[in-house]
């Protein structure tokens, strides 16, 4: 029987199972070996694997920078940045230093480190510590990028980031961390990086989302049963991620949606929308949508950042504005 | 007239000659670089450093041929004292296939780190926190490595570099900085941007040796890189070496250098390295064979560039490879 396990569980399992398999792998960050991490997602590694975890100086550059050059000197480091606000101060050592690595060598070095992270509005989250940054790093070439929002990719899509041979950032949604619990089959087979998955058929409007706002996503898909029939895809990856999915299923229903949490101003719900409306344009029964956070910044007050998220609720309105009902 | 005191106590005439000519190799093959800059045969920044051949020349003479060298822009001399070879330099600034890069990385961003370098780079202190992890992958993989960190006087003041001197000295690792202070950082004197200019002396805040020395003296920097590489490889971790110098060009070809007068630049011009080591062979008599250094040098570097003339430009068809495994 397979486990039932919550996200973070899940987190735990995939840096264990990766430190297990592979002698290479280091752990290491602000509070994740003694302490186990802020949200206790590596909780117990230090205890088991020794060494190879270890806690760091709230210094993000040098977590970074001694991430890249452990990769580029043939180990698997996996660095954790407490808040994908945090990356923010050592954006350097991930865009001009782990981006260009492979590139700019012609391939003679690379990069295989993974930088986990974890980013949303959760309620009282200050400014400081509630963006949700992933286009930032869509728009880097040379960056793998993944955002799991289900238990089994908690776990395999960090077991791949570690695997892969590119700097790969895994952004998880704190979240998610303990309000989700699911099986993990570990022989089951899975999907793969820059692969999407269909969380539920339908024939009327493609929804397009990822990381936390699946949830939502799915929720609103279920509330308009019987209206109207959505088909949820959760991306998973947004660089690179799957046009074929995202194509594929607005040749069918002819209408598309992008929900995401971040604000619609250069938005990866943007590319998502440019990519398929300059690929069928004429397939369309009614202009792409997107529904975000607006443009501004985020207030800490529950109700107010109430008053602006994204939700099943709204991202069921803007599906029926698509149909127009 | 032979006089054998004119050269530094306890050298050789035959390791000042060594020395010497490896220092002539440098500065030649940058006399060179300039040329073909002014010529258009080389397009883009370039930043040279005449003047400071005695620090690389000296480092990496105490330097196992395994332990990784990360510079910075004004790098071309580290990687030739690294042994890159010489054709693939002079290929990689002329954007040749054959480049050690494939013109990839150009004069400012190159690495070869088939001899252990593992290149430069365009942002200031930004090689520190990387070579962290370099020394990081030593110690775990328990190969005796020392990793050897070079930066400017400049990058003394960057977040990163006193990020990364923390976490090295904190975690104990296997590394040696060398800071490069040749009294400007780019076109700004070094004293208008620090009340303490004795840049050594922060070493002691973070709990590690520092050290100022001239870095004029090739023999001086090879002993002092030799201590602290020692001090490395038996775990007792980082050591902070501030080499005195002096680039007697500008900061990038073009550089007007209005930071300082004709009488200034005369002077340098006599205390740099290739100067004073020119100056004790003569008085020790050594003419003939300072002569046939020279000879030895213009030969090899006319070679090099014959066969990177001959190289044929980067292939455009090759442009989009490598930015993923």
């Amino acid at each position: 029987m397979p486990e039932e396990l919550s996200y973070i569980d899940a987190v735990n399992l995939a840096l264990a199972h990766a430190l297990e398999e592979d002698e290479r792998v280091l752990i290491f960050g602000e509070d994740v070996a003694v302490p186990g991490g802020v949200f206790g997602a590596t909780r117990g590694l230090k205890e088991r694997f020794g060494a190879r975890v270890f806690d760091t100086p709230i210094s993000e550059s040098a977590i970074l920078g001694a991430a890249l050059g452990a990769a580029i000197m043939g180990m698997r480091p996996v660095a954790e940045i407490m808040w994908v606000d945090f990356t923010l101060v050592a954006l350097d050592q991930l865009v001009n230093q782990a981006a260009n690595i492979r590139y700019v060598s012609e391939g003679r070095l690379y990069a295989p480190m993974t930088v986990r992270t974890q980013q949303g509005v959760l309620a009282g989250s200050c400014a400081q510590h509630s963006q949700s940054l992933e286009a930032f790093f869509a728009h880097v070439p040379g960056l793998i990028v993944g955002l799991p929002a289900t238990v089994a990719d908690a776990y395999h899509m960090l077991r791949q980031a570690i695997a892969a041979d590119d700097p790969t950032l895994i952004i998880e949604n704190r979240g998610l961390y303990r309000s989700i619990k699911g099986e993990l089959d570990l022989a089951s087979p899975h999907l793969g990086i820059g692969e999407a998955r269909v969380v539920c058929v339908g024939s009327d409007v493609t929804l397009v989302t990822w990381g936390a706002m699946v949830h939502q996503a799915d929720l609103a898909a279920q509330k308009l049963r019987g209206d109207v029939s959505v088909e949820v895809i959760d991306l998973r990856w947004i660089s690179p991620w799957d046009h074929k999915t995202v194509l594929d299923s607005t040749q069918k229903t002819g209408r598309l949606l992008v929900a995401h949490e971040a604000n619609l101003q250069g938005g990866f719900g943007a590319e998502v929308v440019s990519a398929v409306s300059a690929e069928m344009w004429s397939s369309l029964k009614a202009p792409p949508k997107r529904i975000g956070l607006p443009n501004l910044r985020i207030p800490a007050a529950p109700h107010l950042q109430a008053a602006v998220m994204p939700n099943a609720e709204s991202i069921a309105q803007v599906a029926r504005d698509l149909m127009g009902r | 007239m032979m006089n054998s005191n004119a050269l530094t106590p306890g050298v050789s005439e035959k390791a000042s000659l060594a020395y010497f000519e490896r220092m002539l190799t440098i500065r030649k093959f940058e006399e060179r670089v300039y040329q073909l800059r002014m010529t258009g045969k080389i397009i883009g920044s370039v930043h040279l450093c005449n003047g400071q051949e005695a620090v690389s020349v000296g480092a990496c003479a105490a330097r196992r041929s395994d332990d990784p060298v990360f510079a910075t822009y004004r790098g071309h001399g580290w990687a030739i004292a690294c042994g890159a070879d010489l054709a693939g330099l002079f290929g990689e600034l002329m954007g040749r296939a054959g480049g050690v890069n494939g013109g990839r990385g150009g004069s400012a961003y190159f690495s070869v780190p088939k001899v252990g370098f593992y290149g430069e780079n365009s942002i200031v202190g930004a090689g520190v926190p990387i070579a962290n992890g370099a020394a990081l992958a030593a110690h775990f993989q328990r190969t005796g490595r020392v990793a050897i960190s070079v930066f400017g006087d400049g990058a003394m003041n960057q977040g990163a570099v006193h990020e990364a001197f923390n976490f090295a000295s904190a975690m104990r690792l296997p590394i040696v900085f060398i800071c490069e202070n040749n009294g400007f950082a780019e076109l700004t004197p070094i004293a208008a941007t620090v009340a303490q200019p004795e840049l050594y002396r922060r070493a002691e805040g973070y709990g590690m040796p520092g050290k100022r020395i001239d870095g004029n003296d090739p023999f001086e920097v090879e002993a002092a890189v030799r201590t602290a590489l020692e001090r490395a490889r038996n775990g007792e971790g980082p050591t902070l070496i501030e080499a005195m110098t002096q680039r007697i060009v500008g900061h990038y070809i073009g550089d007007p250098e209005a930071y300082r007068d004709d009488a200034e630049r005369a002077r340098l011009k006599e205390v740099e390295p290739i100067a004073v080591m020119r100056r004790r062979l003569q008085e020790a008599g050594c003419e003939a064979q300072i002569q046939a250094v020279e000879e030895r040098v213009e030969a090899t570097i006319q070679a090099a560039l014959r066969k990177a003339q001959d190289m044929p430009p980067a292939d455009i068809s090759k442009v989009r490879e490598h930015v993923y495994a």
